[in-house]
């Protein structure tokens, strides 16, 4: 392991990291207008791609961005823009359901908070520090099997891409007027 | 302070990997002035071969041979009224260049101008590239939304449309060269860049080479994958002039249109090195297995040298051939004088060479070959940079449903063809 992966000031990275993910997240369900909601959003994904870069998941966080960050967000703002959404940004952004809303939040608070006192026990006391490269290895040998076995999630990934297979031919024929 | 300085020319890591804090951001601003400094070079390159392409000068006036143009034309850009459009999303007109901007400079932080002069090497490079060089879509969806006109707002949709697909064509092709790190001994590749060109040297070929024509046909469809992600042409509808007034920035004007133009250049260099380093062999010089030895690597060393001579020769010669008039005597000097300096870069790179030859290990000979590092890298990209202005003066734009169609039946077919064969011959020749 290289001397530069060594974790520098982990608890500040953290809580910026987060502090941003809860900001971005906030700014998105408060804004009225829905382009910079999904800029808000497209903020958090990224603090998210960070975190992961901090538990020594490198390629988890370079797919976050690349598939999340960069074609799911892409394709919101299609709909975003393609849809007539004046209507829709001139609408009340909080119903007055909202005591209900916070006593519901409220609650899974209380379930968080209750399963992290409980369970504390169960959760390591620092982060293992792995080499970077087993994550991409990792994940690799998982679904695709490794040394002449098959994986552990091999059969589930061809299952998933079958049905996203499934899902692209559903999309096409719907869209399509006469095949 | 000399002894560290040594020690780090030493080093055969990147700072970045090294832990060394002060030298990642060293190289930082060297690369920042480095990128902004080749957009003004690539920006007087363009104009001036898009005309000598089209039979005509190009820009002539403004310094010898419009050498001055490019710090004309950025005085313009900075001084200019910024206008932003009634009814315009400020917040989104303001936020969509800065996104542009980070997404095409983060990239450079991966690029491997030699073993070890990068930013850092991280082990999921290229993922990283691909990932932060997509997020430069968003900028222009974002920048055609709050513009607050259908010009802009077709320019954007197209265009976000056109690099949705393209990127698919390029992750396949970039997937198929991964694939090929892994034929060496111990069975696994790698992802990170500077492990790319490494495989390439052990592999002593040029991953170009590779398993002829399955390296080529991955490398063509990355590179014409490559000009449609970064919006050139003929790939270039969103931003045609004749047809969408100039697309997604047409409402920018002044220093937020520098931004998109910025964006643009730093971009097609970027994914340029993505091609440098994936298949023509990054930082190495030509055939570092072929052709070993002192000797051999002397004669290489020459060659920075070398081109600043050519380049040097030139501009005298041009300086010579200018007309003698009074007034053009103030031009004719400044072409002498850029002429002098180019001929005293010359000489510092050959002394350089020389000194670094009898002794490899001193200040000189390790300063020697980081330079040689940089300066192959640099001439390859700069082979791909003369290709995308080629490119421009030559073809016509496609159309946009020819554009869609060539990028989901041609380019992915092909490109996942290529991979599946690239495995299959790899397993096979393993």
């Amino acid at each position: 392991m290289n001397p530069g992966a060594a974790p520098v000031a982990t608890p500040f990275f953290f809580y910026l990291l987060a502090g941003t993910a809860i900001v971005g997240a906030m700014l998105m369900i408060t804004r009225r207008n829905a382009v910079h909601s999904a800029l808000a959003l497209i903020l958090t994904l990224l603090s998210v791609a960070g975190l992961y870069l901090m538990l020594y998941a490198p390629f988890v966080a370079g797919v976050q961005i690349i598939v999340y960050a960069g074609g799911i967000m892409v394709l919101f703002l299609f709909v975003i823009m393609l849809v007539n959404i004046e209507r829709i940004s001139k609408e009340r952004q909080f119903n007055r359901m909202w005591p209900v809303g916070l006593l519901a939040s409220c609650a899974l608070l209380a379930l968080f908070l209750g399963a992290l006192a409980k369970g504390k026990s169960l959760l390591p006391d620092r982060m293992m520090p792995l080499p970077e490269s087993a994550n991409t290895q990792g994940i690799a040998a998982a679904l695709y099997g490794d040394a002449g076995r098959m994986g552990q999630y091999t059969f589930a990934f061809e299952i998933a891409s079958l049905l996203l297979l499934v899902a692209i031919l559903g999309a096409v024929i719907m869209t399509k007027k006469k095949i | 302070m000399l002894n560290q300085f040594m020690s780090y020319l030493g080093s055969t890591v990147p700072p970045g990997n090294a832990g060394n804090q002060l030298w990642a951001l060293i190289y930082v601003l060297i690369i920042f002035a480095g990128v902004s400094g080749a957009v003004l070079c690539m920006n007087w390159i363009e104009r001036k071969l898009l005309a000598h392409f089209q039979i005509r000068l190009g820009p002539m006036r403004v310094g010898p041979h419009g050498l001055l143009q490019p710090f004309a034309d950025g005085l313009k850009l900075l001084l200019k009224e910024d206008i932003i459009p009634a009814g315009a999303d400020k917040f989104a007109f303001w936020v969509a260049p800065v996104i542009g901007l980070v997404a095409a400079f983060t990239v450079y932080s991966v690029i491997p101008f030699g073993p070890s002069q990068a930013v850092t090497d991280m082990n999921i490079g290229i993922l990283f590239m691909l990932g932060v060089s997509s997020l430069g879509a968003l900028a222009i969806v974002t920048a055609g939304w709050a513009s607050n006109s259908h010009y802009p707002l077709m320019g954007a949709l197209r265009s976000s449309a056109q690099l949705v697909s393209y990127e698919v064509a390029m992750g396949m092709a970039v997937v198929s060269a991964i694939l090929m790190t892994s034929f060496n001994t111990k069975g696994t590749g790698t992802l990170s860049m500077i492990g790319i060109v490494e495989a390439q040297y052990e592999q002593r070929v040029w991953f170009l080479f590779k398993f002829f024509p399955l390296g080529l046909l991955a490398f063509v469809v990355f590179a014409i994958a490559m000009v449609a992600e970064t919006n050139r042409a003929p790939f270039d509808l969103p931003e045609a002039e004749s047809e969408l007034t100039a697309g997604f920035h047409t409402e920018y004007s002044g220093l937020r249109w520098s931004f998109f133009m910025l964006a643009e250049y730093a971009a097609m260099m970027a994914v340029s090195s993505i091609a440098v380093t994936l298949w023509m062999g990054g930082w190495m010089r030509p055939f570092p297995n072929l052709l070993q030895g002192p000797g051999w690597d002397f004669l290489f060393s020459l060659f920075p040298a070398l081109t600043f001579a050519g380049l040097a020769a030139l501009t005298t010669f041009g300086a010579a051939r200018m007309p003698t008039h009074l007034y053009f005597r103030i031009q004719r000097i400044g072409l002498a004088a850029f002429g002098a300096v180019l001929g005293f870069v010359a000489l510092l790179l050959l002394v350089i060479a020389i000194a670094g030859r009898a002794n490899a290990a001193n200040l000189a000979g390790r300063f020697d070959v980081g330079l040689g590092h940089v300066y192959w890298f640099l001439l390859k990209v700069a082979i791909f940079m003369y290709l995308f202005i080629w490119y421009r003066a030559t073809w016509p734009r496609y159309r946009f449903d020819q554009l869609m169609a060539v990028g989901w039946k041609v380019m992915l077919p092909v490109s996942l063809g290529v991979l599946i064969v690239t495995a299959i011959v790899g397993v096979i020749l393993a």
